[in-house]
């Protein structure tokens, strides 16, 4: 792990600051912030499973949406009339509820299954992978197989999953009226708060005897065998409590945005999520969380304006970063602050592929 | 229930889908055997062969467009090949997952280019009149059995492919340093192989091929800037399925995806079938990790 000290003593300030965000941006940038928000808890998930113990995963979209449809069937059904349909499935001529929508009825049951669901599949998923040591560029590709495989199942099972327009329209949730005019604060706060308790877990993860040796396994997994250690469980571990928080992110981001569909979860938003950890430090939390927010914010200014030229952006955002500052945002900075501090660190050496 | 006339029309399917992907993954499977990377742009080769059919068929009218489409898309593919494999992965080529990372921006950029100059909805190519028919067999057992001529024609490709390839490899000069290279990287180097120039050649070969797969591509339906996406995703399957960057465990493995795909189909509707080619590899995964031709080697980590 990239060790950050400038940021390590600003963090109350930091949190502070976000705590005060409402009363210091406009309504239209707070909900941006707060998307974003949820958004980075993914990222805190991918920089674990990715920056820690080197596996590159390209379907994180797959557990962002499962955390965000479970939550999103249990907003279709609180707002529901007894006895009555969602909307999408009378249109698409269902007349009974699927069998796999009921348990969401309970509250505390779908919120739940927005960690549980995700956590189940990935775990058993990578185990199946992992234990075969399939790694490295196999493991990256089957990942995304994977997210096109969830995406397009997710828009042909129309009636029930509301297929490509997803589920959106949700009034209520644990009761709560969520066109209230101070729920989008509250929901600011709710996120800003999960955000810092997964960060607060993720580093104290890092820093223990598991957090080594996944970086011991990334940097050398036979070497790690070869000591005695069986590496598959802390690998799918690792995998399994990143989807969990990719699970989170994903219902968060629905309560935010309203809205969860398939183009959100797909091939390319699934890569994107890689761009953000990639952008902000693959190697550190904090970049985790700024480059999310970075990218997004980036991504939602050049959209507004030249509709066309994101996709260039993003591609080139992507070579440069990879080739030329594959440590990051954090990892500029890091060498930065260095620098003027005229004190001359080892390099860290790349372990030999 | 099971009727024959359908079983082998989704079996001929098979095969014709096993064809383009097979095309399509050749170029990734030999580029990974040599330099394990992976070019996550190389859908896009598919895309620019297809746009260059169409562009060649607006310039040479007349039934013989196809024939000159195929040379003019195997060279323009193979060229921006080149581009992307020195600018692009051989500087990364020591980090296998940020070359898949980099490689994807590319495709990225190839695809909003081409939607920027051919715009987002699909161009058309006109099949020449010599393909535009199906072989119908009207009476007998196999009644209802429909085979379009465009579809073997994409076989045809895929076999006359696989047959140059093979004897390039097994029985030219070049052939005979990809094999070394392939074989023991260091070791080619150290007797006075251009290990360099061999990478750059076989990633152009597999970005030509990948062209041609366009061209036959933009015979099956219109030509959109992420045609490359929907055959890319099962050429990566391909390539884990097939071993590492063996021609035959490529060929194999393409023809076992496209069998599974198109059977399934009979009782399954696209998108589950999709899903149980996934299941399917991950299964087959199980029970051979090194994929259909392991390559034996007493080397620890490749």
């Amino acid at each position: 792990m990239t060790q950050t000290p400038f940021l390590s003593r600003l963090w109350i300030p930091v949190v502070l600051l976000a705590i005060a965000a409402p009363w210091l941006i406009s309504g239209y940038e707070l909900s941006l912030l707060g998307r974003f928000l949820a958004m980075s808890i993914l990222a805190i998930g991918l920089m674990l499973v990715w920056g820690e113990a080197g596996i590159l995963t390209l379907g994180q979209g797959v557990f962002f949406g499962l955390g965000g449809y479970a939550l999103a069937i249990h907003m279709k059904l609180a707002g529901l009339e007894p006895g009555s349909l969602p909307d999408f499935m009378e249109w698409s001529g269902i007349t009974a509820l699927p069998w796999w929508w009921v348990p969401f009825k309970s509250p505390v049951l779908a919120t739940l299954m927005v960690v549980v669901v995700p956590g189940v599949f990935a775990g058993f998923f990578s185990w199946l992978v992992f234990r075969r040591r399939v790694v490295g560029v196999y493991f990256a590709l089957i990942t995304q197989a994977l997210a096109l495989s969830f995406a397009t199942l997710l828009v042909s099972q129309q009636g029930a999953t509301g297929g490509f327009n997803g589920l959106t329209n949700f009034q209520t949730l644990y009761g709560f009226d969520l066109n209230a005019a101070r729920a989008p604060v509250v929901l600011y706060w709710v996120t800003l708060a999960l955000v810092v308790v997964c960060f607060a877990g993720v580093r104290w993860l890092i820093r223990s005897r598991f957090g080594m040796l996944l970086r011991a396994t990334r940097d050398g997994e036979n070497r790690v065998r070869f000591l005695g250690y069986d590496t598959t469980p802390y690998k799918v571990v690792a995998f399994t409590l990143a989807a969990m928080l990719a699970g989170i992110g994903g219902a968060l981001f629905t309560l935010h945005a309203g809205v969860i569909s398939p183009a959100l979860v797909g091939v390319v938003p699934s890569i994107e999520m890689v761009v953000w950890v990639a952008v902000g430090g693959r190697g550190s939390l904090w970049g985790a969380v700024i480059g999310t927010l970075a990218v997004n914010f980036a991504k939602d200014e050049i959209s507004s304006y030249l509709p066309g030229a994101w996709l260039y952006v993003l591609g080139l955002v992507f070579i440069l970063v990879v080739g030329f500052l594959p440590r990051g945002i954090m990892g500029l900075a890091e060498d930065l602050t260095r620098r003027s501090a005229r004190k001359p660190q080892p390099q860290p050496v790349e372990a030999p592929q | 229930m099971l009727d024959l006339p359908l079983l082998i029309g989704q079996v001929f399917n098979g095969f014709s889908v096993a064809s383009l992907v097979v095309l399509a993954a050749l170029g990734l499977a030999l580029s990974f055997g040599l330099m394990r990377v992976i070019n996550m742009a190389h859908g896009e080769m598919l895309m620019l062969g297809g746009y260059l059919a169409y562009l060649t068929f607006l310039v040479v009218p007349g039934p013989l467009a196809l024939l000159v489409a195929m040379p003019v898309a195997f060279v323009g593919a193979a060229a921006v090949g080149a581009v992307i494999e020195v600018s692009v992965i051989h500087r990364l080529s020591s980090r296998p997952l940020d070359t898949l990372l980099a490689t994807w921006g590319t495709s990225l950029i190839l695809q909003q280019g081409a939607r920027d100059v051919f715009g987002p909805i699909g161009v058309s190519v006109t099949a020449p009149d010599w393909l535009n028919h199906s072989f119908a067999i009207a009476s007998g057992p196999l009644a209802g059995l429909s085979l379009p001529a465009t579809r073997l024609f994409i076989l045809l490709v895929a076999v006359v492919v696989l047959a140059a390839l093979g004897l390039f490899i097994a029985k030219s000069r070049i052939g005979l340093l990809v094999r070394a290279v392939n074989q023991d990287r260091m070791m080619a180097a150290a007797s006075g192989i251009n290990v360099r120039q061999v990478d750059l050649a076989v990633f152009c070969l597999g970005s030509g091929i990948a062209g041609l797969a366009g061209v036959v591509l933009a015979l099956l339906g219109p030509v959109t800037p992420s045609v490359g996406q929907s055959y890319i995703v099962p050429a990566f399957l391909v390539v884990i399925l097939g071993g590492l960057g063996s021609m035959v465990g490529t060929t194999i493995a393409a023809l076992i995806l496209g069998l599974v795909s198109a059977l399934s189909q009979i009782f399954l509707d696209v998108s589950m079938s999709q899903v149980l080619v996934l299941v399917f590899v991950i299964v087959f995964l199980q029970f051979r990790p090194q994929g259909v031709i392991a390559v034996r080697s007493r080397a620890l980590e490749e």
